[in-house]
């Protein structure tokens, strides 16, 4: 008991009142038909930290995910960004607050080319109302000749490329407007060694621009050196949010499988009472 | 390695290299290979016709024939005309991996109804001929087609029915709709203003002057549009294309121009419209002798010439097909140039990444739907005004040769891929066969035939190219 108060102590030393979260869920449900995929979910996120949000396949992780994006309407709860309620009831909105999402599908418009999908929904304009396509280009070959500098193929559509190179795209259109909540869902899951690297790379270098992302995955290897934190999810509902540096990774497995809390972790709904 | 080794390899390069000027060539100049396969089979299925024609019964078209004429050409692009206006929408349609196949019907409907408003309705109304009529009349046809198009669109997207459905509806009910507004009889005639649109009397023909001062204008536009592509890519650092690509594909541009502007305007008026002309004009025409028809003839010496001869007149373009090609080349700058076009092309290849995209994709579907019927609308105006009535069989069985002359054209029916002018190439095609078969006399069944068959085997060569590409 002693113990618990103390990494509770340890989580709230982040939440000084000089350092509001960047993202606070609080309290979110939703439900499709009867099944509630997210039950009465809280979890937040700071600058420059990186959260993993961890469960099995249907654990409700992307559909926890898709609230704060706005591809889903919540039924309940509230968002706050930088301590403000927010509107959020469609991507546009969430894009407005900064909120910027890689899915796991990587939501490319396959037929058109890599400039045009990193513009999807928020083209550049010439000053009589069409498309800007140069320039929209000229800001295309610089955002991926960071990213990805061997990447030549601008005119080709999407569906041309490579596993790696499409990821890019993705994650290009997502920093592309200074994002600063990042949504990665199983970011790395289609990557081979080489380009998982550079995923992780990228990700520490966000980071270090206080960028806060939230990094999703069935899989705690991908995740665990990476993150700061992570949140379990099992059944729609919060199992519980750790430290990494306060838990094992087996500790977390178990967390995953059985929804059972070490000590090191702040239990939450989901958690499996004893 | 082996001397032998380094002949062989030699031999290979330049076995590669042969092929390879040709494929450099079509790099530079970005020239869609696809497109120049259209066009090669649209001057092969022109070429076949004339000769064969000309066996049957020479002629003095290109090859002995009676298709490549002036006077057929000229006759085809304006029998294309509806048909290419409404597939240029079409195209957008099936890029947004929706179907729309009310438009036939839709077209008898808009048609009927401006017709009526013509000549029940505001003819006896503000008397015949008044200039009020025409442009009401049109600003009629073309609302009602928006509207028919926006419930179309309204119902795919926000009542959640399949585009097929609710257009198969729709070619049933409007039809009938259009049945019970002409009461079944045919409504004409139409005034004489708006049935310039129709091109099908001379007044509605532009005449050489005006259609070279057209070619040079559309001429100046590609040198224009090729200049300033290249000058927008230098401002940026891009890539160019080396210029002698640029100064090509300008000069095939331009040549294309004059070549359909050469022909054009090389059909002379039918020689009962030039008299009757003389007549209204108070032009003498030479008398002449009677042969044993009974009919004038004239004599120059020894030859049999036209009465008319040296007042011989050259139609040049007429106005649907000048509304054809405008429709074309603004839905081809709607398609590449604004948002809306980039947004049904993505709808088209992700709906759901478009839909997280912060696009909103049901009213993309409602635009979309209202812009066909838009076109709908301006093709029932070509329509009835050709004809000079409009009865509720206009249009019938148009939508499939819409859609064929879309598909034909190169638009996938998966969605997110399809051109403006395929459609168009397509739209004249689907037109050559038509027409060419008429001139060969072939019952209308083997005409279906042959349309029929056309259409399934450009799809099975289309699925092959895409194969073969990737």
């Amino acid at each position: 008991m002693a113990q618990n108060s103390q990494v509770e102590a340890s989580i709230s030393e982040r939440e000084n009142p000089d350092i509001s979260p960047l993202v606070d869920m609080q309290d979110l449900s939703i439900a499709f038909g009867g099944i509630k995929a997210v039950d009465h979910a809280s979890c937040d996120l700071y600058p420059g930290e990186v959260v993993g949000l961890l469960g099995h396949n249907g654990a409700g992780k992307s559909t926890l995910i898709k609230i704060l994006s706005g591809a889903y309407p919540r039924d309940s709860g509230s968002i706050f960004v930088n301590g403000e309620e927010a509107t959020i009831t469609n991507p546009r909105q969430a894009k407005d607050y900064g909120i910027e999402t890689i899915y796991q599908t990587l939501a490319l418009a396959d037929n058109v080319d890599a400039a045009a999908n990193l513009f999807l929904g928020r083209e550049v304009l010439t000053k009589w109302g069409t498309l800007d396509d140069a320039a929209m280009e000229a800001k295309a070959r610089e955002v991926m000749g960071r990213l990805n500098p061997n990447f030549k193929r601008f005119k080709e559509p999407v569906a041309k490329l490579s596993g790696g190179q499409r990821q890019s795209v993705a994650i290009a259109r997502a920093i592309l407007f200074n994002a600063r909540i990042l949504i990665m869902d199983e970011p790395t899951a289609a990557l081979g060694p080489q380009e998982t690297k550079m995923v992780a790379d990228l990700i520490l270098q966000l980071k270090k621009e206080g960028i806060g992302i939230f990094l999703i995955s069935h899989d705690i290897h991908d995740v665990f050196d990476l993150a700061d934190r992570v949140t379990v999810m099992k059944n729609g509902a919060i199992v519980g949010h750790a430290r990494t540096t306060d838990v094992t990774k087996d500790e977390v497995l178990g967390m995953i499988i059985l929804g059972k809390c070490p000590p090191g972790a702040v239990p939450g709904p989901g958690a499996l009472s004893e | 390695m082996s001397t032998q080794d380094s002949t062989a390899l030699s031999q290979a390069s330049e076995k590669d290299a042969q092929p390879s000027a040709l494929s450099r060539f079509l790099t530079a100049t970005e020239i869609d290979t696809r497109m120049l396969g259209m066009v090669a089979a649209l001057f092969a299925v022109w070429c076949a016709f004339d000769i064969y024609s000309g066996i049957l019964r020479p002629n003095d078209g290109l090859f002995g024939g009676a298709f490549l004429t002036p006077r057929n050409l000229w006759t085809l692009l304006v029998q294309t005309s509806s048909i290419a206006v409404m597939s240029t929408g079409m195209v957008l349609i099936i890029i947004m991996r929706h179907i729309d196949l009310s438009i036939g019907s839709m077209l008898s409907l808009v048609a009927v109804a401006g017709a009526v408003l013509q000549v029940y309705i505001m003819a006896p109304a503000i008397g015949v001929g008044h200039p009020v009529i025409w442009i009401v009349a049109i600003i009629a046809c073309l609302v009602l087609g928006t509207l028919i198009g926006a419930l179309n669109g309204y119902l795919t997207a926000y009542a959640q029915i399949p585009a097929f459905i609710v257009t198969l509806g729709g070619l049933i009910a409007f039809s009938g709709v259009a049945f019970l507004l002409a009461k079944g009889v045919t409504v004409a005639p139409m005034d004489k203003t708006f049935k310039l649109i129709g091109g099908g009397v001379p007044a509605s023909w532009l005449g050489p002057f005006w259609s070279w001062v057209l070619a040079i204008a559309a001429c100046a536009l590609i040198v224009f549009a090729v200049i300033n592509g290249r000058s927008q890519r230098k401002r940026f650092k891009f890539p160019l294309r080396p210029v002698w690509a640029e100064v090509t594909l300008a000069a095939i541009g331009s040549a294309a121009v004059v070549a359909t502007t050469w022909v054009i305007t090389s059909y002379p008026w039918p020689f009962g419209l030039i008299r009757r002309y003389a007549l209204e004009n108070n032009i003498t025409i030479p008398a002449g002798v009677e042969n044993r028809d009974g009919d004038a003839i004239c004599m120059a010496g020894e030859k049999i010439v036209r009465c008319t001869e040296g007042l011989i007149y050259y139609t040049g373009y007429a106005v649907p097909v000048l509304v054809a090609l405008g429709v074309g080349a603004a839905m081809t700058f709607v398609a590449g140039r604004t948002r809306f076009g980039r947004y049904v092309y993505s709808i088209g290849g992700n709906p759901e990444a478009a839909e997280l995209s912060g696009i909103n994709t049901k009213m993309m579907t409602v635009k979309v739907f209202a812009l066909m019927g838009f076109l709908v609308g301006i093709s029932a105006v070509i329509s009835s005004a050709r004809l000079d009535a409009a009865t509720n069989a206009l249009g019938q069985l148009n939508e499939l040769f819409v859609i064929a002359a879309a598909v034909i054209g190169g638009t996938s029916l998966a969605g997110g891929i399809g051109t403006i002018y395929g459609a168009l190439l397509g739209a004249l095609m689907m037109q050559s066969i038509q027409s060419g078969m008429a001139l060969l006399n072939l019952p209308a069944a083997f005409q279906n035939i042959v349309v029929g068959t056309v259409l399934v085997f450009a799809v099975f060569v289309d699925q092959f190219y895409r194969r073969r590409v990737k």
